[in-house]
This record gives structure tokens, sequence and C-alpha cells, in this order.
């Protein structure tokens, strides 16, 4: 019995060499527990050491392998073979990023605007370390744990149209991550991120498409983030204009 | 700091309500009024709409729903390449809003 293959259509830009990004077919072994990750790492190691990409854990918690499969956002790590064989798979660099070579995106404008929005715990004024941690409840912990569990995989803003039509719009992911330091019980920063969060280039240039919560592979929920930040921005704005010095002493 | 000058929190307020009235109340209005009254299910009686609730009623009924539309309107055409003339697009669609307001606050004080 002759052997199962499967064909990939790979996204090739070799700065230098290609003016522009080109597809080339690799026709490969099908196996049905694969991944499109493994597929790609069978390409590198037995067929063509050149191709680029990045990947780490293979196991969906990294978030480094985040590739274009048929057209969708992934982690080439959880897109299994058997999901598309026998037709073909298309693995393209994540879109609204520039390509830097073959499948590997340029990831400095969404390293800063994650910096943008201070997504650590601020405090006014720490307390010394012999009065001990800052407690927590579950319930508190609750409150904002959904939107701690992103792995910054940018599938999010492959997936916003918002974000490729509108390059300095903050995005999902930096935002889901702004809502979850503003949520967490231990935090005192919400003033310092405002400016940012409040801004047109933060939630305000989001439509609700809703298509990165779609993509997500955590389940975190970025448009739900985004949507009960504008909440908190109209009430802040709201207080804003009622209260003398906005509501805040 | 004092977002004041930012009325995009207003629009978006105004967008936000105007959107749970045309999800909730409309659907219901539109049955009631269309549906049980011509059908006969409930009495229409003119005098309802001298009541100052009814009157505040159709008002949030209406402008709502208003604000709704021009905030998605205005939001959806820079993304089919009318970015350029954004601001115009603006006082058309946030504009008619407060004209189309207005005019409800002038059919609902004279029913």
């Amino acid at each position: 019995m002759s052997e199962e293959t499967i064909t990939l259509n790979v996204t090739r830009f070799r700065p230098g060499q290609d003016s522009e990004p080109v597809l080339q077919s690799y026709t490969i072994p099908y196996r049905k527990d694969w991944v499109v990750l493994d597929a790609l790492n069978h390409i590198k190691d037995w067929v063509d050491q050149t191709l680029s990409y990045r990947w780490s854990c293979r196991m969906g918690v990294c978030g480094s392998c985040g590739m274009m499969v048929n057209g969708e956002p992934k982690l080439t790590c959880s897109a299994f073979l058997r999901e598309y064989y026998p037709n073909p798979v298309t693995v393209e660099p994540l879109v609204n990023f520039p390509v830097m070579r073959d499948l590997v995106v340029d990831m400095s404008d969404f390293m800063d605007k994650l910096k943008s929005v201070k997504p650590w715990l601020i405090r006014e004024e720490e307390k010394p370390v012999s009065e001990g941690e800052y407690l927590q409840s579950p319930a508190q912990l609750g409150v904002y744990k959904q939107f701690s569990l992103c792995i910054n995989c940018m599938l999010c803003y492959a997936a916003c149209p918002v974000y490729g039509l509108e390059p300095d719009f903050i995005g999902p992911a930096a935002l889901a991550l702004a809502h979850r330091y503003n949520e967490d019980s231990r935090d005192q920063g919400k003033e310092q991120r405002r400016e940012v969060i409040a801004s047109n280039e933060g939630t305000w240039d989001c439509t609700f498409v809703g298509e990165c919560s779609v993509v997500c592979p955590k389940h975190v929920d970025p448009a739900a983030a985004i949507q009960r930040l504008k909440v908190d921005n109209t009430k802040s704005w709201i207080k804003s204009l009622l209260l003398p010095k906005g509501g805040r002493a | 700091m004092r977002n004041i000058k930012n009325f995009e929190a207003l629009w978006w307020g105004l967008f936000s309500a105007g959107g749970v009235v045309a999800a909730f109340l409309v659907p219901i209005h539109i049955i009631l009024s269309g549906l049980g009254a011509p059908l006969g299910w409930l009495e229409d009686s003119p005098q309802v709409y001298q009541l100052w609730p009814v009157r505040l009623y159709l008002f949030v009924l209406i402008a709502l729903p208003l604000f709704h539309c021009a905030h998605r309107i205005y939001h959806t055409l820079p993304e089919i390449g009318l970015k350029v003339i954004s601001k115009p697009l603006a006082v058309l669609c946030y504009g008619g809003s407060l004209v189309g307001t207005l005019v409800t606050v002038w059919v609902v004080a004279s029913l």
C-alpha cells in the first residue's frame, strides 16, 4: 500500500531573494495524529532546512506558533492535519503584521502596545515585605482570571478587521490585559491606564466585530473585556461631567 | 484625568442604550402595535397617547435607536473606504440623530 501524503502550501519570503511572499508546495507523509506544526517540523527536518517559523512548547501554552491555516488564525500546534486531509493545507504568516521571513512576523508593534497599557500590578505605595502578601479571595480572583489566561499569541490581532484598517488601534489582547489588571483587587493603576484605554485608539476604535473572541485559543474573550472597558469609560466620563474633580478626590 | 472632551463616551453610551431598546423594546412594540392592535388583541385608544408616561416611552423607543443607528453607520463607513470624509459623516450621522430626536420631541409633545 502506498503511503498517504498531504500537501502543504507554505508562504516563503526570503529578504534579499524574494521581492514578495510566494507559496511553496511540499508533499509530505500524512499522519492522522500530526498537527500542522508537526508537518512544518517534518519539512524543516527532512525536506527544506531553510524554512523559518516560530514555535516552542507545542502544547498551546507558549503562544509562539500562531499562523494562518487555510486563512484562519490558529495555533499550528493545535490544528490537526486530519481536519483538512485529504485537501491541501495553506500555511501563511499571521495577517496584519509585517513579515520578516517566511512564516515569521514582526511582533514589535504588539509589544509596544502591550507595554502602553501597563500590564502589571501598580500600587500607589508598596507595603513593606514584613507586612506580608496582598491577600485575595477566590471571588476576587474570579473577577479577572479569565482575562489573565492570554498567551500573547496575537491570533486576535490577525482576526481583528479594525486592527487591519487602523494600525494605531491598541487591539484585543492588550486591552484584555489592561482590563485584567484594572479588575485585580491588588491593583491601583486604573487611572494610569485610563489615558490609553479611553482614547480613540484604545477601546473606542473597537466596533465589536467579536472575531478576537472566536479565534482565541484560551477563551479569554477580549471582545467582552473591551465592552466592559467601554462601559467603565462611559461611567467615568459621566462622573467627570457631573462631579467636581471627576468624582475623584 | 478629566476626559470631558472625549465625546465618544457620550455617543457610545447613547449607542449602547439605543441597542438595548432596539433589541428588546422595538420587537415587542412591533408585535403589540403592528399585530396586537389591528387583530383586536388589545384595545388601541387615542387617549392612551395623552398620558405622559406613554409619551416618554415613545420618545425613548424612537430617539435612542436613532443614535444606535447613527453610531453603527458612522463606524461602518470608514471600513468601506470613506475614512477621508469621516468628519462630515460624523456631522451627518450624529446631526441626523439629533434632528430626529428634536422631531420626536415635537411629535410626542403634540400627540
